[in-house]
């Protein structure tokens, strides 16, 4: 149950990022814009609990904010040291509230602005938590694990950035759209991958992927990303057991999963593939691959040949070694062991990764080959494997051979 | 309207005088006629050996120290720049993009500081 005020602080979440939006397109100024929203934002909090919500909550507080913008610009126009072309016009007046559609298109800039090229990585994954998801410094700095004042310099220095190298606020033109796009995107779903261990940072993903959803509903790529954190999500509480160990895909309990996400996560994904049928997008494909997944009764019930089917087409997009060795596994699956093992074999460039040798051993220990096993699953436990990794290779190591 | 530095670097020493180099110096001309209403300035640099590194020590009116050489000596070499007066970055980096040097090595782009009064 969210109480009235967990209400209260989500509408005004939502909503600040679409005033943020509009009056960083008529201030040109995304530092002023945020310090001026996030005024209005607290002054909302403190206000709306006595006074009631105002009926249109995004217009209280565009005016609110343009206010405070306003005071700002003023008072730094009159201080000596600044020159007389800091004042902006701010003359829209209070009451002229931009169109959804228009208040869409701020969204959709500000969206390219944060994810733009000349930003860095780390700066777009501040950007887009503080300025799209609109969480705070001390927020933000928790979620990615780095101390409040690095967070904030690194915000301090993006922000000065697009002001001074001139990084525009516009949607990219159609050319240039599948390569921008495909950055938007990237940084959602490092956001969600960060995010594996942090409940809090994969909603914000999630959040993101939605609200690029609603101003781009028309791009496969979008909707595939959309479905594939769908699907991915729909299994999170499966993933731990009741110790909070990681628990591999075949062993996990299905009943855990949220099949709520899982239908949504689906239709999308199935919405994704249409849309880009002459060339499959990525991302709607491994959605598919969740799908299959998430839509099995178990592991053996699961639709092997589409999964195999899926890979192929994924591999011949991607050309990734990594996709390979998930397409052996789905083999082994459809056609036996040994046509796994043989798949596994023709995978080149992950000899020095551990997985690779030990999906290789599993499959020689189900062929009964059991001193090839052993040797391959010694050699991904000599490969640095990460923690959860190594578990699993030592118990591997230590069961008794059944064969 | 901003201006921008493209900043040229090379991944090695160029003579731009050199007949290796009459492909390029061609390319540069194309890129020249092409984007002639943005280019507000700009040269080709001659070799780092002709360089001369100047200090002045201990502050304003000290000694003029000077060294034979580039001020730093790296691999990728700076050896010239263009002025380009674009609308944003997005513009100055499509236009950035076409100098030959962004294949043959890499062009920074830096904004200027505008000049008042």
């Amino acid at each position: 149950m969210t109480s009235p005020s967990q209400e209260l602080a989500e509408v005004v979440r939502t909503e600040r990022r679409r005033v943020l939006a509009t009056l960083v397109r008529t201030l040109g100024d995304l530092a002023l814009a945020e310090d001026a929203v996030q005024d209005a934002a607290v002054a909302a909090l403190l206000t709306w609990p006595r006074d009631g919500v105002p009926d249109d909550p995004r217009a209280w507080l565009t005016t609110t904010a343009r206010r405070k913008a306003l005071d700002v610009v003023r008072r730094e126009a009159r201080r000596p040291d600044k020159e007389a072309g800091a004042v902006r016009d701010l003359t829209p007046p209070a009451d002229d509230l931009p169109e959804p559609s228009v208040v869409d298109d701020d969204l959709l800039r500000l969206v390219f602005t944060c994810c733009h090229p000349a930003l860095s990585t780390e700066a777009h994954v501040a950007l887009a938590l503080r300025t799209l998801c609109g969480l705070d410094t001390t927020q933000i700095a928790r979620l990615l694990l780095v101390p409040e004042p690095t967070l904030a310099k690194r915000l301090v220095r993006a922000r000065r950035k697009i002001a001074t190298a001139g990084i525009p606020y516009r949607v990219p033109r159609a050319a240039e759209l599948p390569e921008r796009l495909a950055g938007v995107l990237a940084v959602v779903y490092l956001l969600y991958t960060e995010g594996l261990e942090q409940d809090e940072l994969r909603a914000e993903s999630l959040r993101l992927a939605r609200l690029l959803h609603g101003l781009m509903p028309d791009e496969a790529p979008v909707q595939g990303l959309l479905a594939l954190l769908l699907l991915t999500e729909a299994r999170a509480a499966g993933r731990r057991d009741g110790t909070g160990a990681l628990v591999e895909l075949p062993d996990q309990d299905r009943a855990r999963w949220d099949h709520a996400l899982v239908a949504e996560g689906a239709a999308l994904a199935l919405g994704a593939l249409r849309r880009s049928a002459d060339a499959p997008d990525p991302y709607a494909l491994q959605a598919a691959i969740a799908g299959c997944h998430a839509t099995a009764a178990t592991w053996e019930a699961t639709d092997w040949p589409s999964v195999v089917a899926l890979y192929d087409a994924l591999l011949a997009r991607t050309g990734s070694p990594v996709v390979a060795l998930n397409r052996a596994v789905a083999v082994a699956e459809r056609d036996g062991a040994a046509a796994g093992l043989a798949a596994v074999d023709a995978v080149t460039g992950l000899d020095g990764v551990p997985v690779l040798h030990a999906v290789r051993g599993r499959l020689l220990r189900r062929l009964g080959d059991e001193p090839a096993a052993r040797a391959s699953l010694e050699r991904a436990l000599a490969l640095q494997p990460s923690d959860g990794e190594r578990r699993q290779l030592e118990r591997l190591l230590a069961a008794p051979v059944t064969a | 309207m901003p201006q921008y530095a493209a900043i040229i670097y090379s991944a090695a020493d160029v003579d731009w005088t050199g007949p290796e180099q009459g492909a390029v110096m061609a390319d540069y001309g194309a890129f020249g006629q092409a984007a002639a209403a943005v280019i507000r300035g700009g040269a080709a640099l001659r070799e780092t050996a002709t360089a001369t590194t100047v200090r002045v020590t201990g502050g304003k009116g000290g000694d003029v120290v000077v060294s034979d050489g580039p001020y730093a000596e790296t691999k990728d070499v700076l050896s010239g720049f263009f002025l380009l007066e674009c609308a944003d970055l997005d513009e100055a980096i499509a236009w950035a993009a076409q100098i030959p040097s962004a294949w043959h090595g890499a062009v920074e782009v830096r904004p200027v500081l505008p000049m008042t009064g």
